[in-house]
């Protein structure tokens, strides 16, 4: 498993990871709040304790580059660059969402920065980042595609058939297990073939088994440097699997009362955001400019969710626009 | 004007949009060095190459959520799904990701993409390689879905499916693969949501759908000898759908029958007859009648097979049972 020994990233790209770490956990802490009070409906699927994996990976992309998650993606959307306040918006149902209120807390995107969808289906979206990929290889655009995944879509067959055609056909995407040890309420291990659900598939597919600290912010930069750059410059696809933690339940409804206390004791005292705040201190980072990143992130959560509030319910005519190209949603003449 | 078969229809159609349009590329099982298990699609890796015309593993889920994606990055990618029984096993990508994504992101994300599949009976191929499914992708929103009945039709609805902004399935029978018809010269461009008049009658009007498109014909030109005379239409467009050519020639007639291939439940033809019983009520002078396979997968052997799909016979004596 790859962990840090020298961090490769210079001091104010780790900053800004621990900024990117900080925003992430303070917006879904934020929009845990709004969910008691009523604001926010349906489910909503955090990933408090897992910040680390989307951080290390998005300070890692370039603009053009494209992010494909899962129903659990707030942190993915939000770090690749998703205004926050259209975020929480879209969580609370509102006109100013990301999506106008039409995707809701699963199904968040935001094309204009590369935030290419939260899929809510388990494994649908391999393939189509799979597909994403093969369109920047034909049109040369060097862009390339990183597709976030939970360990439960290992044992599906969407998982399978993505990463046997990444491979053969050569594609610039990096695939990325964010191992949190729970396939929504069953623990993975009781219900997988192999201990590391991703890593030991690779062999499978020709590909590397790669293993990194999710937990571990400059481990998963690192990690990621080298295999998007890898896939970048034409060297194909990679699977990396991200060893973390779920905090909490698996959605809202779940107070996750199957998980032993003191594994839940154990992963809490690795929190990826604590622990990196320390690792900067004891490397010299100023106290005081860590400080103005934790009061600018609550900042800005408590912008965002005074502007998400402001926002007006959709418009009724909106029920029928957007089906199709041309705006609207009519099947007959 | 030339006669083509519908099968030399399919790779000229697919030619005519890849030579006008670098960003469309055309993948699926078998489709590139065997040129396609129905010889639909011969020649097309001869004349645009290798990447641009591929072959793809046995994967369907693969191969549609390719094209989705591709469609999200700049190409107009084209999907070959061998039968349409493999919708299937691919059906997540069609009707929760294709369909939804441009609705549930309001308008970020266009899907300009076309799925081609061979479907229907009539070749004895058994229950799980000849169904008629296109009323399952009829029935989830954001799908638009087309049934070329003819050769002039598949390429002129294929050109129109590849350069439509919404993802477009276009559905051959394959029973019609070895059929000919007449084709013009040239760039051939059609309209989605169009049926189209085939046959002016007076006293019925007969909407069929694909493989029930001739056989309606023929049924229309033996009933003119017992001195009916049928109007048949070729609905062509499911979604969208032509319904004022249907509610038009209704509005004459006064009689309304489909003829589907697909087993009875929820076929196309039950929501027209529901179009309709609310739009027309009043100028139908007869119940609306559905002929359809009947509520059965369909068996192989030839002799079965050829009971369950309505025959020009079959339908021919239902209409006059009608008209009585």
């Amino acid at each position: 498993m790859t962990t840090t020994t020298e961090p490769i990233a210079d001091e104010q790209v780790r900053l800004g990871m621990y900024r990117m770490m900080q925003e992430a956990r303070l917006f879904e802490k934020r929009a845990q709040d709004l969910f008691l009070e009523g604001l926010i409906k349906g489910t909503s699927h955090l990933a408090l304790g897992q910040e680390a994996v989307a951080a290390g990976f998005a300070a890692t992309l370039l603009p053009d580059d494209l992010v494909y998650c899962t129903y659990r993606g707030h942190v993915h959307t939000l770090l690749r660059g998703a205004p926050m306040g259209a975020l929480m918006a879209e969580l609370m149902g509102r006109a100013n969402g990301i999506c106008g209120g039409k995707g809701g807390s699963m199904h968040l995107t935001d094309v204009a920065h590369g935030a290419m969808g939260s899929y809510a289906i388990v494994g649908a979206h391999m393939p189509i980042a799979a597909g994403a990929a093969w369109a920047a290889q034909e049109r040369e655009t060097g862009q390339v595609v990183v597709c976030f995944f939970g360990d439960g879509t290992t044992n599906i067959g969407a998982f399978h058939e993505a990463l046997n055609l990444a491979v053969v056909w050569r594609l610039p995407v990096v695939y990325v297990c964010e191992n949190n040890l729970y396939m929504e309420y069953t623990a993975i291990g009781d219900v997988t073939a192999v201990a590391n659900p991703a890593a030991d598939r690779a062999s499978a597919y020709g590909l590397e088994p790669v293993v990194v600290d999710g937990n571990d912010v400059d481990a998963v930069y690192e990690t990621a440097v080298r295999l998007v750059e890898r896939a970048r410059e034409g060297g194909g696809p990679a699977l990396v699997e991200a060893k973390t933690y779920r905090q909490g339940g698996h959605s809202r409804a779940d107070p996750a009362k199957y998980r032993p206390a003191d594994e839940v004791e154990a992963w809490l005292a690795r929190d990826p955001i604590p622990a990196y705040r320390d690792r900067l201190l004891t490397s010299g980072v100023e106290p005081g400019a860590i400080d103005r990143v934790e009061r600018e992130a609550l900042e800005l959560v408590d912008r965002a969710t005074e502007e998400a509030k402001a926002g007006p319910y959709p418009d009724p005519e909106a029920l029928g626009t957007e089906l199709w190209a041309d705006g609207g949603s009519a099947w007959r003449s | 004007m030339a006669e083509l078969t519908y099968r030399e229809a399919v790779s000229r159609a697919i030619a005519q949009e890849m030579e006008r349009d670098p960003s469309v590329y055309f993948i699926g099982e078998d489709v590139a060095a065997a040129g396609g298990v129905f010889k639909t699609t011969e020649g097309l890796l001869e004349r645009f190459g290798p990447k641009r015309v591929r072959d793809t593993p046995i994967s369907e889920q693969a191969i549609i959520g390719a094209i989705m994606g591709a469609a999200m990055n700049g190409l107009r990618p084209v999907a070959e799904l061998m039968f349409s029984d493999f919708f299937a096993v691919c059906w997540d990508l069609i009707a929760n990701q294709i369909a939804k994504t441009r609705y549930m992101t309001n308008g970020q994300v266009a899907l300009p993409l076309v799925i081609r599949t061979a479907n229907g009976g009539g070749v004895r191929f058994g229950a799980q390689h000849s169904q008629s499914v296109e009323g399952w992708a009829m029935a989830i929103p954001g799908l638009k879905v087309v049934v070329p009945s003819n050769p002039a039709d598949m390429i002129g609805l294929f050109a129109a499916a590849v350069r439509d902004p919404d993802p477009v399935i276009v559905v051959e029978p394959k029973v019609l693969y070895a059929s000919k018809g007449e084709v013009p010269d040239g760039e051939v461009v059609d309209r989605l949501g169009s049926a189209r008049v085939l046959r002016r009658g007076s006293d019925v009007t007969i909407a069929a759908l694909g493989a029930m498109v001739p056989r309606s014909v023929e049924a229309a030109e033996s009933l003119a000898g017992d001195g009916i005379d049928a109007e048949v239409i070729d609905v062509r467009s499911l979604v969208p759908l032509d319904a004022t050519t249907i509610l038009e020639s209704v509005g004459k007639t006064g009689r309304f029958v489909t003829v589907e291939e697909s087993p009875r439940l929820c076929g196309w033809g039950a929501e027209v007859a529901s179009i309709v019983a609310e739009d027309r009520f009043f100028d139908l002078d007869g119940p609306i009648v559905r002929i359809t396979t009947p509520h059965i997968p369909l068996p192989a052997a030839d002799a079965l097979e050829d009971l369950a799909i309505p025959s020009a016979a079959a339908i021919a004596e239902r209409v006059g049972a009608t008209m009585d």
